[in-house]
């Protein structure tokens, strides 16, 4: 049994409570926020052991093993002291908000012989999985460029007031949205050598940023163009899509859907013909004992658990793994920040300051398709 | 309960499989007429058994059909609430406290639940639990919804957190107030009927998915032929074709053969897929006409 405490129930916390409560090999044994009602509910109705202090919960000796859901901004603290107390950690992404945080804590973790992961939960989405797989086999050949994108409907408005809407605190698009198609970068092509070109952009947010534009240049002059806005009404849900161009053909993957043109059928990608070959989600995933909303949130929980269990150190999303993004996040902000180079006088102009209020007053008519 | 159901999915672009049909299909359906014109075909085939999300949209297919009671006496309406997206996005708007304030009928209820502090009794929960249910019930006021189902991110949830009596609190609220009866959505059927039996909801009206290639029946496919041979519930088959990775008749049939399921839901957006589906399931359930 691997007794497993979380800290923060927001909106991350909850689904993962939920699905870890489910493991058969879990037992949760301590729940922690600064929310009194939120405890008090969960108290009152589950009879899980609740702390509204985390220090003190660290304090309980019957935890293996910390689930880190707070604000970014406090992953650093908690996971330090959590691996310091001798507890494996699984923490939600961005890992920590400064690269150097990251960097030490995976040092630290992997020379205690701790479990560590991050909760980039689309390294366990089956067509991604297979967009990986097809890669490292040479499917598509030299691999020239990528094409790295995230879309979804989270900030419509000029408002806002939790923080997810503040940077400092790890909230804006960048942090929330945009580190989900970076990791994925990293997980098949490694830490960029360079980023430039860089766009951070305010639409409606006063204290966060929309959208994120960047060029990324990884080894052997492979190029990736990342393109991410969240104020994007047209996506239902969040959506991330990963487009790469080779030599031998094109791989386009999302959650949905994997997408293959080979020039010329390889000995590598087995049952994939010349020309195109398309694989969904219902063949390419597999089943969890447990599901809330998406087999790869169960999928990343089970693959910490059996982890810890079993005494293995790797995981497909260690911290290590984490702190190239979280380097390659801190690169984009700094190459933004500095700006283009121009040859003539006028500056380049930025996008118009975000207002608090609104210039469409709500809901905008929709025209008639 | 009628035995062939329809769905909505197909109307506010969710497809398991691709996101380009997904977009299609919100473009086709953007109009609400659109979505009543598939609905009149569905009904004028028998199937007038409309199982639904609280989408906004459907708040005008309502009117729609209280407007027009002449056209639809048949026309039955299963709600499915919340739809998620609405919450899950208010939440990350103004936090948890701040999405309740925006979904209440009006502030006096959480105002007088929160006073307190810290904490919270009982009652408070159910109170808010009730209103929250009642505000999701507005759009079909003076419409026949002889079931009402919670969906399966909140089921699930709830599950995996243990929080058994809030399928209680359910139940006995739609039972009370709406003389209903209770129903749940969920990919996890096997464990929850474990759990309603616990918390005394009898043969309860279960929702999941159950098609023969096992796609996302969590628990695992012999758990879901022991709960339909062994158990005592009514059975709603979701997902038979597995988005669209089993052929329409070899998906029914196989459906249709197991034992202990009531009805099938299931979505289309042309006439002649629904007479399809239909026709199909009528060689394998005489009864489904």
């Amino acid at each position: 049994m691997v007794r497993v405490a979380l800290v923060g129930l927001g909106k991350m916390g909850a689904s993962h409570l939920s699905i870890v409560n489910a493991h058969p090999l879990v037992k949760v044994t301590a729940v922690c926020d600064a929310t009194g009602y939120v405890l008090d509910v969960l108290s009152k109705y589950t009879g899980l052991t609740v702390y509204s202090s985390f220090e003190e919960m660290l304090q309980a000796d019957d935890i293996d093993a910390l689930i880190v859901a707070t604000p970014s901004r406090f992953h650093a603290p908690m996971v330090e002291a959590a691996l310091k107390r001798g507890l494996h950690v699984f923490c939600e992404k961005p890992f920590c908000l400064d690269p150097a945080d990251s960097i030490r804590l995976g040092e630290l973790a992997e020379e205690r012989g701790l479990v560590n992961q991050v909760g980039y939960h689309y390294r366990f989405v089956g067509a991604f999985q297979e967009m990986k797989r097809l890669l490292d086999a040479g499917a598509i050949g030299r691999v020239t460029h990528i094409l790295a994108e995230a879309y979804g409907p989270v900030v419509l408005k000029p408002k806002g007031s939790t923080w997810r809407s503040q940077r400092a605190e790890g909230g804006g698009c960048l942090y929330d949205y945009a580190a989900h198609p970076l990791n994925l970068l990293n997980w098949c092509f490694g830490a960029p050598n360079g980023v430039g070109g860089s766009v951070v952009n305010k639409i409606f947010s006063r204290d966060s940023d929309d959208e994120v534009y960047s060029t990324l240049y990884f080894p052997d002059g492979v190029t990736a163009q990342l393109s991410v806005n969240w104020s994007d009404e047209s996506y239902r849900k969040m959506s991330t899509k990963v487009s790469v161009w080779g030599t031998n053909g094109r791989i386009s993957a999302d959650r949905q859907e994997c997408q293959v043109y080979l020039r010329e059928a390889v000995a590598g990608a087995a049952g994939y013909s010349e020309g195109w070959n398309v694989r969904y989600t219902t063949e390419l995933t597999d089943e969890v004992w447990f599901y809330v909303r998406g087999e790869e949130y169960s999928a990343q929980i089970d693959h910490f658990v059996q982890a810890v269990s079993g005494g293995a150190m790797e995981t497909v999303s260690s911290f290590r793994s984490a702190a190239e993004t979280d380097q390659i996040l801190a690169m984009i902000l700094a190459d933004a920040e500095r700006g283009p180079s121009t040859t003539r006088e006028t500056p380049i102009e930025r996008a118009p300051q975000a207002r608090r209020f609104s210039l469409f007053g709500g809901k905008r008519a929709r025209t008639a398709g | 309960m009628n035995r062939l159901l329809f769905g909505d999915n197909q109307f506010f672009g969710v497809n398991h499989m691709s996101e380009e049909k997904a977009r299609a299909q919100s473009i086709r359906f953007q109009d609400v007429s659109r979505i009543i014109e598939v609905l009149d075909a569905a009904y004028d085939e028998g199937v007038k058994t409309f199982m639904c999300t609280t989408h906004d949209k459907i708040e005008a297919v309502c009117d729609h059909v209280r407007a027009n009671k002449a056209r639809y006496p048949d026309f039955v309406f299963y709600p499915c609430m919340p739809y998620a997206h609405k919450y899950a996005n208010a939440i990350t708007e103004d936090g948890p406290l701040g999405a309740l304030r925006r979904f209440l009928p009006s502030d006096g209820l959480l105002d007088a639940a929160f006073r307190g502090g810290a904490s919270l009794a009982k009652k408070d929960i159910e109170g808010v639990a009730t209103l929250l249910i009642d505000a999701e019930m507005k759009m079909f006021d003076g419409l026949s919804t002889p079931v009402i189902f919670l969906q399966n991110v909140v089921v699930d949830l709830l599950l995996g957190l243990n929080f058994k009596e809030a399928f209680s609190i359910f139940a006995n609220h739609v039972k009370k107030k709406y003389r209903a009866e209770p129903g749940f959505i969920t990919m996890n059927m096997p464990m929850l009927l474990d759990v309603l039996d616990e918390v005394g909801v009898k043969n309860p009206i279960v929702c999941s998915n159950i098609n023969k290639i096992g796609f996302r029946m969590s628990g695992g496919f012999e758990a879901y032929e022991r709960a339909l041979k062994e158990r005592e519930f009514q059975a709603i088959a979701m997902s038979v074709f597995a988005s669209g990775a089993i052929p329409p008749k070899e998906a029914l049939e196989w459906v249709c053969h197991q034992p202990n399921v009531r009805s099938i839901v299931f979505g289309a957006s042309s006439r002649a897929n629904i007479r399809n589906t239909r026709d199909i399931t009528l060689q394998f359930w005489p009864d489904a006409a």
